[in-house]
């Protein structure tokens, strides 16, 4: 009974998005008031019956009820309960309702912090995101309803996925989706700002909140999945360049481009059709994401379930959404996206030259996750493209993202000179070179010169942005005081790069010194590894509450001296039959040890995978920091007083003026 | 800076972004692209001989051959037409096992061995990877398995 | 022109993975079809003692449906399967692949038995010789013994239609 509420709300709020759509569009066209008004209620009405049927879905689980087929399929009574409702999401359907439902949460939520918006404009904004809703309701009901029924219902469920019976694996899918679905607002901007003929540096100051916000849902959704994988596969690799990974990165990257041309757009009023290209990009590869994880179009180490007919489907709605998208641009752009001007030397240009990079990042990893599918689809053969190539190409194009971020940082907007440049950052530059070169004399002297390179960016840009905030300071009359009102927008940017070069310190060290080891390790043997030695102690049982299994302990001792205690376990899932591993971590700010285990041998022996991984949680800790930065920087209030302007000193609400001619 | 001199220096800085990326993508793909093999492909001389590649097929039953020092294994891949001895140092994947389809990648030794340096097997019991699925489906064709004794016979 | 580009370059993505699409894993044309099944000996999964070989299912069109209790898409069939054998559409015979005795027995008193017969193919021999990587998959199989057909994947209502339908009336239903 509840699971057919759940439908019927389903199918009603497919009805409401469709008057969401419709009705907000003409009243834009016809400049009628009364017909715009509607935008707002019927998009929170939507969300509501979204948020029912949402509900309905995880009574089900939680209440056992195998009836419907999609619980029956991944959840078992036996599965603790928080898993039973992160089960909802554990799989297709139940994840595109999720979908849904947040794209809902974010319109309303528009629909909420709106109010000085041009009535035009914040109509036709809530149509697109209605006409995104329409398209995913559609595909949840028709292709991917979770809620259909299986009678006789089985005794018991098929159990979830054991891979996903984990604490990062219940937030990692929400937060990863709210980023996803959170770049549908900055969509809806451009699409609506290309709609109405108008695109100002006032858009790009609505829009900017709403895209950090995002942008720092989908960083903590990639950080999580990262570190999920790093201590869940067993494998102690945090990033495979896996085709599902690659489709949550190149959001995030050509996210990251545009909230640099944002602010680039806001403040000075330039770039605003790459702005909105960027905008357009950044939601249409969140859908490609979807397409690519959930067609099967790729392979992937993921391997959820998959299917042609949904990828269908989701082409068809990337092709009109997308494509739609860049028809209007094709069509308005033209006449509406013409900037203002700017020196060479200038902010612009070093704003400019990252959005420049970080795009053909995303067009490198695209064309490493499309290639094989294109050589298959013209039949020259099958082939993959591994981590190796990516890392080719990536890590020297963020080389040079580096150094800009420290230059645009201290860079005049409109108008500089090298030479006034050089003076703030010349303290920045000399400390980083004496700092680094001293760090990594006290480093192996396998991997120097790289080591060297990523620590003096990394270095650069730390240093880069303190001289900004002291230049910042510096202006002001009490420059101790000053630190503490400066606005939450820079403070976020700093925060942000900071992050950024955390990251990077992780990525380069973990990279080049981290150590791995297979060995064949029977009970009272030691191995010795990166300075400490592992003692395998012994081996029990493990009885769960859905698996058995093995139980491993290592004790870890630097020079006699007991480090600590490490297990590893070798889980058996019953229902499935499928075997986990369960990483032993040690972690350490400077260094995690990592204890896995991988097959019981004829005599009794395990071979065991041991790993030292240096700064491993930078890169975790840089990521959050990132995002942190970015959540900052979206509460500045300046962004809320613009819209808290009347609508009359701004310009775009040619609805409205139409309507009076 | 004059709209003319800004578009020229967009279109240079557009230019030379994507000739570096052309670049590196070119070089990159040279070095680091594999190409999938069967073992049917391998026996018939199609794979390289000194290169990297992807080798697939299901783990033939009872040929798990481990090592009684050291983590090597040695096992059989097979598409039913033809079969290829695998050679692989380390921990295989929680899913490995005998009927499985795997996907390895490696390098053929002087005795025809495959050398793997790394085994994929999927974390999924209902589906094979494509690439084996499409190797097995024409290793059988080759092999005109109907008559019943396929050459990967247990 | 400039801002037609990003929708040209779409465009092509786009056919890109339309064609993609088309390359389903699934569909990979079965080299057994037109030959004759595999021969087999095998125990039935209701009588262990019964032994059959490919003979003994001869001089009769079929469909041999390969499944397993632990096979979670073949529930989704399964009401299809049991409606067909509800109207005797066409005889179907099953093979049991990879499970325990126990376990089938109970899923298929627990959803019905639309089988005539299934083979009780525990260490999946023949499944190997039929080339079966996924379960379930479904055989058409003329009174001749040869293999006229292969579907892949749950079947449904719909590709019984389009694929099956049409064998039945060529080959005739088995009655």
């Amino acid at each position: 009974m509840i699971a057919e509420l759940g439908h019927f709300a389903l199918v009603l709020a497919l009805a409401v998005a469709v008057l969401q759509t419709v009705v907000p569009l003409l009243g834009a066209a016809r400049g009628d008031l009364v017909w715009m008004a509607l935008a707002r209620p019927a998009a929170r009405v939507q969300c509501l019956l979204v948020a029912l049927a949402f509900g309905a879905l995880v009574w089900a689980f939680v209440a056992n009820d195998f009836s419907v087929a999609y619980v029956a399929q991944n959840s078992n009574s036996a599965l603790p309960v928080f898993y039973r409702v992160s089960a909802v999401w554990g799989a297709h359907e139940g994840s595109l309702l999720l979908w849904v439902l947040l794209l809902g949460l974010w319109t309303s939520a528009v629909s909420y912090r709106s109010a000085g918006l041009p009535p035009a404009f914040v109509a036709r904004v809530i149509a697109v995101m209605g006409l995104v809703s329409i398209g995913f309701l559609l595909f949840t009901l028709l292709p991917s309803n979770p809620f259909l029924r299986e009678i006789p219902p089985p005794a018991n469920g098929a159990d979830l996925n054991p891979l996903l019976q984990d604490p990062g694996l219940i937030i990692h899918p929400p937060m990863l989706y709210t980023g996803y679905v959170g770049f549908s607002v900055a969509f809806a901007f451009a699409v609506a700002g290309l709609l109405g003929g108008h695109l100002d540096s006032a858009w790009a100051r609505w829009a900017r909140p709403w895209t950090l916000l995002a942008w720092a849902f989908l960083t903590v959704g990639i950080a999580l999945g990262s570190w999920w994988a790093y201590y869940e596969l067993g494998w102690g690799g945090w990033w495979f360049w896996d085709p599902v990974e690659n489709a949550s990165f190149m959001p995030w990257l050509i996210g990251t481009a545009l909230i640099h041309s944002l602010a680039a757009s806001e403040k000075r009023d330039v770039f605003k059709s790459w702005t909105v290209l960027l905008a357009i990009a950044a939601f249409g590869l969140s859908l490609l994401g979807t397409f690519l994880v959930r067609s099967g179009v790729l392979t992937s180490v993921h391997a959820f379930a998959t299917d042609p007919a949904r990828g269908v489907f989701i082409l068809a709605f990337l092709g009109v959404i997308v494509g739609g998208a860049l028809a209007l641009y094709a069509w308005r752009g033209p006449g509406t996206l013409r900037g203002a001007d700017y020196a060479l030397t200038s902010r612009e240009t070093f704003l400019l030259a990252n959005s420049v990079l970080l795009s053909v990042a995303t067009a490198t990893v695209l064309l490493g996750t499309l290639y094989p599918l294109a050589l298959d689809a013209l039949g020259l053969g099958k082939i993959s493209v591994g981590p190796p190539y990516f890392n080719a190409v990536f890590v020297p194009l963020m080389a040079p993202l580096l150094v800009l971020v420290g230059l645009g940082q201290e860079a005049h907007w409109k108008r500089d000179r090298l030479a006034r440049l050089a003076r703030p950052l010349r303290y920045p530059l000399i400390g980083t070179l004496v700092f680094v070169t001293g760090a990594v004399m006290m480093l192996d002297p396998g991997h120097r010169l790289e080591a060297w390179l990523g620590l003096a960016l990394a270095t650069w840009v730390v240093a880069a942005t303190a001289g900004a905030i002291v230049q910042r300071c510096r202006a002001r009359r009490q420059p101790w005081f000053a630190l503490f009102t400066l606005p939450p927008a820079f403070l976020g940017q700093c925060l942000a790069h900071v992050g950024f070069a955390v990251t990077v310190v992780g990525v380069t060290l973990v990279s080049l010194y981290g150590i791995d080891k297979h060995v064949r390790m029977a009970v009272g043997d030691v191995t010795e590894l990166a300075g400490v030695q592992f003692e395998f102690v012994g081996a029990h049982e493990l009885e769960g509450p859905n698996y058995t299994g093995t139980a491993a302990r290592f004790a870890v001792r630097r020079d006699g001296a007991l480090l600590t205690e490490l297990q590893a376990e070798k889980r058996i899932y019953t229902v499935r039959g499928m075997p986990m591993t369960e990483a032993g971590i040690a972690p350490g700010l400077t260094r995690d040890l990592y204890v896995a285990l991988g097959e019981s041998l004829e005599d009794g022996s395990w071979s065991v995978r041991l790993s030292a991984k240096p700064f491993v949680r930078w890169l975790w800790l840089g990521a959050l920091l990132m995002a942190a930065g970015a959540l900052l920087a979206s509460r500045d209030p300046r962004f809320r007083r613009a819209r808290a302007r009347r609508p009359a000193t701004l310009p775009g609400d040619d609805g409205a003026r139409r309507a009076q001619g | 800076m004059t709209p003319r001199r800004k578009r020229l220096l967009i279109i240079c800085l557009s230019v030379a972004g994507l000739a570096i990326a052309a670049g590196l993508i070119l070089t990159a793909f040279e070095k680091n692209l594999m190409y999938f093999y069967s073992p049917t492909e391998v026996a018939e001389g199609a794979a390289p001989e000194s290169r990297p590649f992807r080798l697939g097929g299901m783990v033939v039953d009872g040929s798990i051959l481990r090592q009684p020092q050291g983590l090597g294994v040695f096992f059989t891949v097979t598409d039913y037409a033809h079969e290829r001895v695998v050679y692989y140092e380390g921990i295989l994947p929680d899913l490995f096992r005998e009927g499985q389809g795997i996907v390895a990648n490696g390098q053929l030794n002087d005795t025809g061995v495959f050398v793997a340096n790394e085994v994929l097997a999927k974390h999924d019991e209902n589906y094979m990877p494509p690439e084996v699925a499409d190797a097995v489906a024409a290793g059988k064709a080759r092999s005109g398995a109907s008559d019943g004794t396929p050459a990967g016979n247990l | 022109m400039r801002y037609a580009l990003p929708l040209g370059l779409f465009v092509l993505v786009v056919i890109l993975l339309a064609v993609g699409l088309e390359l389903d894993p699934r569909r990979v044309p079965s080299p057994l079809i037109g030959k004759p099944l595999p021969a087999f000996e095998m125990e039935t999964l209701a009588e262990p003692a019964n032994m059959l070989s490919r003979a003994d299912l001869d001089g009769r069109p079929y469909l041999l449906n390969v499944w397993a209790s632990w096979c979670v898409a073949c529930r989704q069939e399964h009401p299809l399967l049991v409606e067909l054998a509800r109207r005797g559409t066409i005889t179907l015979i099953g093979l049991n692949y990879k499970d325990t005795r126990a376990d089938a027995l109970a899923w298929l008193a627990d959803r019905g038995d639309p089988y005539r017969l299934s083979l009780f193919d525990a260490d999946g021999r023949l499944g190997l010789d039929l080339g079966v990587y996924g379960v379930p998959e479904t055989f058409f199989i003329d009174a001749e013994g040869i293999i006229r057909h292969k579907h892949i994947g749950p079947l449904d209502a719909g590709a019984f239609e389009r694929d099956i339908a049409p064998l039945i009336e060529r080959y005739g239903d088995g009655s």
